[in-house]
């Protein structure tokens, strides 16, 4: 019994240790500000993710897309939760190609709650050539979908710095400390003051990348919140019945000569 | 099957089990004699049951919402995701329940491999088992592929091209593979296709395994025969049966921990990208449970050789009830065994770690000493040590006299040293 248990854990240990030593090929430490999501109990902070919704619209939105989201996300519980009437006036700031009309035409309408969020691009080719040859990624998922997760994105975003004297650029690529390779076709894109929060919370580089990523948390994640409740219960309901079943079994094997 | 004949109280029982004996069935079950002394290694055969069943429940919910185009699979899992109501926790009960699959079968194998419960008269038991483990790796190869991200395509196309290594028909038959000439829509959507049918068969499968244990009984971890039914054995039911569900509760703990606080830990972040065949990833790497294969496969400089080194690291496991000649089942009382079972062990997991790293310096070398002693193993060791090695003796029976009347492997073992 004690060696099994032993064992089992050793395995546990061993798998997480393994993908860990995996995960930290990074040449740099990456920067941790501390979450407010992660942990047993984590939970996002809806003023930071109205706050990183306001970053994402007005600095990020300009040439990433994020097609998976609709507007009405922006007003659903575990996220940001602006009121749907917040939520409606957001959207209708858009315009979104609709049709074919009675006529057979295309139109042009304000976009609605059910609406996935509208790109800056008509396609990824656009995208791509808007940007000198690198395609802006789609957020959605982009969280989900670095090594390092939300430490990576907040690091890139702290990243840029004078390139070393050794290495030279072309144009229209930046040093980046944390980018695999150094080199991003992405300029700086957060500079202090480069949005006024509502709330007035600072706008230093450090508060908005701050905000921005965990918007981008939730949007790669928007049911985060609702994982970890069900989650702990889950956890807790399994132990008292594995105790109870313990005592159970204990109480059943004692007409047997032999131990369990 | 149990000796004694079964005859059911009722009349209707009888009316019913005359014409379908279900309710033998259902009486051997909870009757089918269990030796006592099993210990909690065995409780892995219920978990898994239990996993191949969940991963067929929330499979069959997936499949309800997903959808099979390149074009449209990636969106239909953030669908899922985002707007299926718990869809969040069905796709990661199942993703992560396919590691736990993995994880618990790895355990049952090598639980089988220290106590030799592949030996006779277990050996159809113990290929059936590997036939299910082989369309295991099969189902969650295609299945990895479905989300359509950056390594389902690239996973998808170094194992496919693998069977281009085959001399001459090579070319045609990963064509075939494709439906095309390169890895697209038609090769998900016949993946998809076998992702679905898989499954069954291996619940089949599962029914003949249990079958072929229920005709000798189980195994025990001091490997000899017991008479059964007797003093050494209790009733399936409820003695092993409350044992199998105080492991599983055990098990579904760890396992909640994965989906519920770090669902993506064991996967890769690439496949959270849209597949792209234009762009390929930096390093290509399959599941954790595939790692010590693709090492194998990595570390023979032909890709024919390769690919036949690989499908031999499975078939030599199959063929192992006549590589492994000792008479003697269990590692208890095969001293010599018992260490190089543990060299393997460490073997199979080096080979899984530099499967995970590039094919290049170290890691490589590392890996190819680790294939050459995977299979020295089993075609060198095994066979050599089925002749010379001097194994301890064995009980006759678990309560025998001499020792004691315990069941307890560690006075056992003691008894024997002295």
């Amino acid at each position: 019994m004690k060696n099994f248990f032993k064992s089992f854990l050793f395995f546990t240990i061993f798998l997480f240790y393994g993908f860990n030593t995996i995960a930290a090929e990074q040449s740099h430490k990456l920067l941790d500000p501390g979450w407010s999501f992660k942990g047993f109990f984590g939970k996002f902070d809806r003023a930071q993710l109205q706050r990183g919704y306001q970053v994402y619209t007005e600095v990020c939105a300009a040439c990433h897309s994020m097609k998976y989201l609709s507007y009405r996300n922006l007003s659903q519980p575990g996220g940001p939760e602006f009121s749907e009437q917040q939520a409606k006036i957001i959207a209708s700031q858009f315009e979104v190609t609709d049709g074919p009309n009675s006529e057979g035409d295309m139109f042009t309408r304000p976009a609605r709650l059910s609406d996935k969020f509208v790109g800056p691009y008509a396609n990824d080719q656009a995208a791509t050539a808007a940007n000198g040859g690198a395609y802006p990624p789609d957020m959605s998922v982009l969280v989900k979908a670095r090594k390092g997760g939300a430490d990576y994105i907040y690091s890139v975003l702290m990243g840029y710095e004078d390139p070393p004297s050794d290495i030279t650029l072309d144009d229209g690529v930046y040093y980046n400390k944390y980018m695999p390779g150094n080199k991003i076709k992405m300029s700086q894109p957060l500079m202090a003051g480069a949005v006024e929060y509502a709330d007035g919370s600072s706008t230093s580089e450090e508060q908005m990348a701050k905000d921005v990523v965990a918007f981008l948390a939730w949007a790669a994640e928007p049911h985060l919140e609702a994982r970890h409740k069900l989650g702990f219960r889950a956890i807790i309901y399994l132990l008292i019945l594995t105790v109870l079943v313990y005592f159970s079994m204990k109480k059943l094997w004692s007409r047997i000569e032999s131990k369990v | 099957m149990s000796d004694h004949e079964y005859t059911p109280k009722s009349k209707l029982g009888k009316w019913f089990n005359d014409r379908l004996p279900l309710l033998t069935l259902s009486n051997h079950l909870q009757e089918y004699p269990t030796p006592k002394n099993l210990n909690y290694w065995w409780t892995f055969g219920g978990i898994l049951t239990f996993c191949l069943i969940t991963q067929i429940i929330t499979g069959l919910i997936l499949a309800m919402h997903y959808v099979a185009s390149a074009d449209l699979a990636f969106g239909s899992v953030e669908h899922i995701m985002r707007d299926v109501n718990y869809g969040w926790l069905m796709r990661y009960v199942h993703a992560n329940g396919a590691s736990m699959f993995f994880l618990a079968v790895y355990i049952h194998i090598f639980r089988s491999l220290y106590y030799g419960s592949y030996k006779s008269p277990r050996e159809v038991i113990w290929i059936i088992g590997m036939i299910i483990y082989f369309l295991m790796m099969a189902t969650a190869f295609m299945g990895y592929v479905l989300p359509w991200g950056q390594m389902s395509f690239w996973g998808a196309t170094v194992i496919t091209n693998l069977f281009s290594a085959i001399p001459f028909v090579g070319e045609s038959v990963t064509n075939w593979l494709w439906g095309g000439y390169a890895v697209d829509n038609p090769t998900l959507t016949r993946f998809y296709s076998l992702h679905y049918l898989f499954p069954f068969l291996i619940f089949g499968l599962v029914i003949l395994h249990i079958w072929a244990l229920h005709v000798p009984g189980n195994n025990n971890p001091i490997g000899i025969d017991l008479k059964k039914p007797s003093k050494d054995t209790v009733p399936f039911h409820p003695y092993i049966v409350i044992k199998d569900i105080f492991a599983l509760l055990i098990f579904l703990i760890v396992f909640a921990f994965f989906v519920f606080y770090s669902p993506n830990i064991l996967g890769h972040a690439d496949n959270y990208i849209e597949a792209n065949p234009l762009v390929t990833p930096a390093h290509i790497v399959p599941e954790w449970y595939l790692l010590p294969f693709y090492a194998i496969l990595r570390s023979i400089p032909d890709k024919l050789f390769g690919v036949i080194a690989m499908f031999a690291a499975i078939f030599v496991l199959v063929i192992l009830p006549w590589l492994d000649t000792s008479k003697v089942r269990s590692a208890i009382f095969r001293p010599l065994y018992k260490q190089f079972y543990w060299f393997l062990v460490a073997d199979v997991l080096i080979l899984g770690y530099v499967g995970a790293m590039p094919a290049e310096g170290l890691y490589l070398l590392v890996a190819r000493i680790a294939t050459a002693y995977y299979f020295l193993h089993f075609l060198v060791i095994l066979p050599v040590l089925g002749a010379k090695e001097k194994t301890l003796d064995v009980p006759l029976s678990l309560t025998e006299p001499v020792l004691g009347g315990s069941t307890n492997e560690a006075i056992i073992k003691k008894k024997k040293e002295i």
